[in-house]
């Protein structure tokens, strides 16, 4: 047997990633690398205008031009029923425009050419004849009476009004603000922003005119329900669909719902019978494809005087674009932004969430948001600081007076999410000490002496992750359970098939390690089979952190399966009865005499030999399972973030930044780690850069990494991380997930701290980005409304 | 991907021969040097030379940066990068590393040439405003010969010059005065963005005395990218903070700029002078040699 000290790396802890051997060397495998013998090329034309109706479009020019195959707008796709396709939030969303275009960058026309130039050149060539009408563009003029009604496609819609949902209690809420000593309210938006992953959306479609199967490369998020979609779509039988996401560069949420582009690709695949490739450009991308949040609330606060939290109401007016089509489980067409009490002791809370329409973009659940939990915990979060503003109290005490104590777990908030674990002072103290809080206050009481801008920022968030409880929740009817298969093959190596998809996560690593660590195999003998419907188990794939919570606890178990009829083989290897066996982490021994045991490996061949085995035990190793989550898991973190703020110019330098983040039992630290960073950028980036506005005309003003600004490592101090353990009682593992925990929890640390720097004015709040521009304004007492173009 | 109308391409393996090759092509031909804005306006489709002609092999002729006679010299070809790695320009100019530093991001700045932006003339280049402070001159050749024009004169409105079709800029040249400093001041959403305001200074000393000074704004609507009723004001003065502010406050009323997603117009007027008496006062700090 070899020793401990040799054993290559097995089960949790820091490793390299697996799939990094063939990333870091260029060698990955990305929609736009597929190359099949004859593909053609397509490429959409978008509308110029916000709102306009189609009087008529000429193609003639365009299929003149030589190389080009075939030219299709929505009048084609009407003959075939495919015109409007369903959204993932039951509404219909235009695949080629027909009777208007309801945002700028909507599908107008398909051109199938033989090159990706030819296709270009040909899509300039269709002449469209365009009506321009009056155009929504602010989320609040969108109910007024006289608003241009967007959806008069649908008949009963005589308004821009989608939905309305609320939860908590609105009577009992009103009696704590009403008998409140404090009360303070505030409006707050959470400006429309994009994922922006670096690579964008595409596919490439190849229907085999002879067997009738279509092989479908995409960059999807979630290949299984992207199949049940099209079988139901465009009738195609499911079996006869094989959907392949394969290396993906970035999804964030932007990659879950199905997009014209993707079903254009099959139709040109259809009508030439030849592979067609689409694949957008970095414009269309930012312009059509799922933005996120575009929330505009307005938060009250309830507390005592001496700052104990007694409630907290929101109405929100959600921006939803032009087509409904945010995805996430049904019940909530909010999301789960009711999860908006936080990390607070409340005795009544209260939303109440309308959807409208307007001439934008579709989308509104993406950016890692957990299904609106950003929004959530950006709201809560201001307005704690906003009381603590008009309580002159400092904002650590605030929270530490109010955070839920950890004996009050498994908790239930007053809009009825039951909370598993956790220890929320503890992580708080943790920051506050790594930070060295008591210094910065002193530090900054100094400065401010001085003249000088320096502010400390808090957020304290709990994300609710892996969705989920299948009688909770579904998307389009489909049941949000995952499964997975595990077969070790005889020589006691391991292929694991699941349902989720890496878009950088590393699944192909945490994956391995998960099985690795319930069997004792090393982490490089697990092979992750993932993002191929013909490969893998249903399931619906990898976004709002599900990942770990639900396929990740699937692989738990299916390898507690193979471990269990691993031990009824080694009963008959070492011909005792399987009671008298103990696990020993690699091998099944007999109890009280580690010498005689079986490692999992020699287990494997003998379960495919000829060894004579147990009645009703069938031979080889292998399992399957199905996850069904009893509950979401609750990550939980206390962040802090130190801004310097130029009083001359308004520019703000974020100068550290302390994480403390508990997503439970951690599998790969280092990819823990990684994630936290992504997602602290993230928040870098939406505090004080990026937003998608709009001009009066609907014009989309951030359709280039020149205007829609990522942050780079310069606006990114070295964070600093920390971590507390607190367990999932409910999870084979005990993990939580960790995906978009920072990108939750950080925005509003961010802000708190630059709006901490600039309280010497007086200020309480201003929203995001808080470009230098718009906090000079907002340092003269006009803060700009940063979603609309600067006037 | 985005990809741009069809064109052809030539390269230029002499001055001489891209000088032809601009006249046989015709006025739809475009020089193309980094690439760094000609290209991208290419792909967007905003941009649609029928030709562009490479002077990229040009570098022995175009990239270089001397000092001669008076002068400090800058080849049309010379890279943001070269100009930042130039000792003998931080030397007489650090206002040119100042602004460099902030140009852009390294991958732009290691292709994206100083001739390029200056022919780009993007109301928001930075390197205009460095060259309008030094008061600088460029060099440019055609078929019909070569001359010289003020970079202060060679900006006709946004993304338009003086150049016509057939004319190539070979190289600019700095006047070296004694008893100066020079420095920039940009602010920018963030690093690699152009910026919201910046502004260049170029400060000579008679003692504590302004003898003579040149003011550079860019991204604010001044005309040409100077600020010449400021420079007037300022000459003579002593150098102190009253006279910057004084001097920066007239450069912002002769500013127009216009609000778009980087701020609003008083926003950014603000900045003129505040950009403006910062590069002042570290042009005159610079001067009295009491900052590197
Ligand atoms: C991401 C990004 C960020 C940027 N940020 C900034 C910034 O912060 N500040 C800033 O000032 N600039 C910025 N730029 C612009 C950058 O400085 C460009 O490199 C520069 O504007 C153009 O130089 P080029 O050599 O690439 O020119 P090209 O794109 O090759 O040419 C630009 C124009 O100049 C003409 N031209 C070029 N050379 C000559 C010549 N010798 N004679 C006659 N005509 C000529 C071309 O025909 C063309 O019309 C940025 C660019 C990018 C892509």
């Amino acid at each position: 047997m070899t020793t401990v000290e040799e054993r290559p790396h097995t089960g949790f802890g820091r490793t390299l990633r697996k799939e990094d051997v063939r990333l870091v060397r260029g060698k990955g495998n990305y929609v736009d690398d597929v190359r099949l013998p004859g593909m053609l090329h397509g490429a959409l034309l978008r509308s110029p205008y916000a709102h306009a109706k189609i009087n008529s479009i000429d193609t003639s020019a365009a299929e003149a031009l030589p190389g080009v195959k075939a030219v299709v707008t929505g009048e084609t796709l009407k003959g075939l029923g495919l015109a409007w396709m369903p959204t993932l939030s039951y509404d219909v969303q235009a695949v080629l425009a027909t009777d208007k275009v309801r945002y700028q960058g909507q599908e107008v026309a398909f051109v199938i050419a033989e090159d990706h130039y030819t296709a270009r050149d040909a899509v300039e060539l269709i002449e469209v004849d365009y009506e321009p009408l009056p155009v929504v563009f602010d989320a609040k003029r969108a109910l007024e009476p006289d608003a241009p009604v967007i959806r008069d496609d649908k008949e009963d819609q005589r308004d821009n009004h989608i939905f309305d949902w609320e939860s908590g209690d609105a009577a009992r809420t009103e009696e704590v603000f009403a008998n409140a000593e404090v009360v303070v309210a505030e409006d707050i938006l959470y400006p429309r922003v994009h994922p922006a992953p670096l690579e964008t959306c595409g596919s490439v479609a190849d229907m085999d005119p002879v067997t009738g199967k279509l092989t479908l490369w995409t960059t999807s998020q979630a290949p299984h329900a992207h199949r049940t979609v099209y079988a139901l779509v465009a009738g195609l039988p499911e079996h006869k669909i094989r959907v392949i996401a394969p290396d993906i560069g970035g999804g964030f949420g932007g990659k879950v719902g199905i997009y014209p582009g993707y079903v254009m690709s099959i139709v040109g695949s259809i009508v030439t019978g030849r592979p067609v490739k689409w694949v957008e450009d970095r414009a269309e991308h930012l312009m059509s494809t799922a933005f996120a949040r575009d929330y505009h609330m307005r938060g009250e606060i309830a507390a005592t005087k001496d700052g104990k939290i007694l409630g907290l109401r929101v109405k929100v007016i959600a921006d939803h674009g032009a087509f409904n089509a945010t995805a996430q489980p049904t019940k909530f067409p909010a999301g789960f932004f009711h999860v908006f009490t936080g990390s607070y002791d409340l005795r009544a809370a209260h939303c109440a969430v309308t959807g409208v329409y307007t001439n934008k973009a579709p989308g509104g659940v993406a950016y890692a948001c957990s299904f609106r939990i950003t929004e959530a915990v950006y709201l809560v979060e201001r307005m704690v600081d906003v009381l603590a503003y008009e309580l002159k109290a400092d904002p650590a005490e605030l929270r530490m007076k109010n955070l839920l104590k950890p004996d009050q777990f498994p908790y239930t908030t007053q809009t009825g999410w039951e909370y598993d674990s956790g220890d929320y002072p503890k992580a708080l103290q943790l920051a506050m000490e790594m930070a060295g809080y008591d210094e910065l206050r002193r530090e900054q009481a100094e400065k401010r002496e001085r003249g000088e801008l320096m502010g400390v920022g808090i957020a304290f968030f709990t994300e609710a992750v892996g969705a989920g409880p299948r009688k909770h929740m579904d998307i389009l009817g489909l049941g949000m359970a995952d499964g997975a298969e595990l077969r070790i093959h005889p020589t006691g190596k391991a292929v694991l098939r699941i349902s989720v998809k890496t878009q950088g996560q590393g699944h192909e690593t945490t994956f391995a390690q998960i099985v690795g660590n319930e069997l004792g195999l090393p982490t490089a003998d697990i092979e992750v089979v993932h993002g191929d419907t013909d490969q893998t188990p249903f399931g619906l794939g990898t976004y709002g952190s599900r990942s770990t919570p639900v396929s990740g606890a699937a692989t738990a178990l299916v390898a507690r399966k193979i471990r269990d009829k691993a031990k009824i083989v080694a009963s008959a290897m070492l011909e005792v009865s399987p009671d008298d066996l103990e696990w020993a982490g690699n091998r099944w021994h007999v109890k009280g005499d580690p010498e005689q045991g079986k490692t999992i490996q020699e287990i494997a061949l003998a379960a495919h030999s000829s060894l004579e085995l147990p009645e009703g035990v069938e031979g080889h190793l292998d399992a399957t399972t199905v996850y069904n989550p009893p509950n979401l898991t609750y990550p939980f973190g206390a962040y802090i973030c130190v801004v310097d703020v130029d009083k001359g110019t308004g520019a703000v330098k974020v100068r550290r930044f302390i994480a403390v983040d508990d997503c439970g039992v951690r599998i790969n630290p280092m990819i823990v780690e990684g994630q936290v960073h992504g997602g602290l950028a993230d928040g870098v980036g939406m505090a004080l850069m990026q937003v998608m506005a709009f001009d009066e005309e609907g014009n989309h003003l951030g359709a280039s990494f020149m205007d829609y600004l990522l942050p780079t490592s310069l606006e990114c101090p070295s964070w600093e991380l920390g971590e507390t353990v607190t367990p999932s009682p409910h999870h084979p593992i005990g993990a939580k997930g960790v995906g978009e925990s920072a990108t939750v929890g950080s925005p509003a640390a961010v802000v708190n701290a630059v709006l901490d720097a600039i309280r010497p004015y007086g200020v309480r709040h201003a929203d995001m980005p808080l470009t230098p521009a718009a906090v000079w304004a907002a340092m003269q007492g006009r803060p700009i409304r940063t979603d609309l173009a600067i006037p | 991907m985005q990809v741009p109308a069809p064109f052809t391409y030539e390269r230029a393996t002499s001055v001489e021969h891209a000088i032809e090759l601009l006249g046989q092509l015709g006025p739809e031909a475009r020089v193309v040097a980094g690439g760094h804005s000609l290209i991208p306006m290419m792909k967007l489709r905003l941009a649609r030379p029928d030709a562009l002609v490479d002077i990229n092999d040009l570098g022995a002729e175009l990239a270089q940066i001397r000092v001669d006679g008076d002068a400090l010299v800058i080849g049309a070809l010379a890279r943001h990068a070269d100009v930042l790695a130039s000792a003998v320009v931080g030397e007489h100019f650090p206002i040119f590393h100042d602004a460099e530093r902030v140009i852009a991001d390294p991958v732009v700045r290691n292709f994206g040439t100083v001739g390029g932006s200056l022919c780009q003339a993007d109301p928001a280049e930075d390197l205009a405003a460095v060259f309008a402070a030094l008061d600088a001159v460029a060099v440019l050749r055609g078929a019909a010969g070569v001359r010289e024009v003020r970079v202060r004169e060679l900006h006709v409105g946004p993304y338009e010059t003086v150049l016509a079709p057939d004319e190539l800029m070979l190289e600019l040249r700095v006047p070296i005065r004694p008893g100066g400093g020079s420095a920039y001041e940009k602010v920018e959403r963030r690093v690699g963005d152009y910026p919201v305001a910046a502004a260049g200074a170029a400060v000579w000393l008679d003692g504590d005395t302004v003898r003579d000074v040149g003011i550079g704004l860019t991204a604010v609507g001044a005309e040409h990218f100077t600020a010449p009723a400021a420079e007037e004001a300022l000459r003579g003065q002593p150098a102190t903070e009253e006279s910057f502010q004084a001097a920066a406050r007239l450069a912002a009323e002769h500013c127009n700029p216009s609000a778009d997603q980087r701020g609003p117009v008083d926003y950014k007027r603000h900045l003129a002078a505040e950009l403006t008496t910062r590069a002042l006062r570290r042009a005159a700090a610079r001067a009295r040699g009491q900052e590197a």
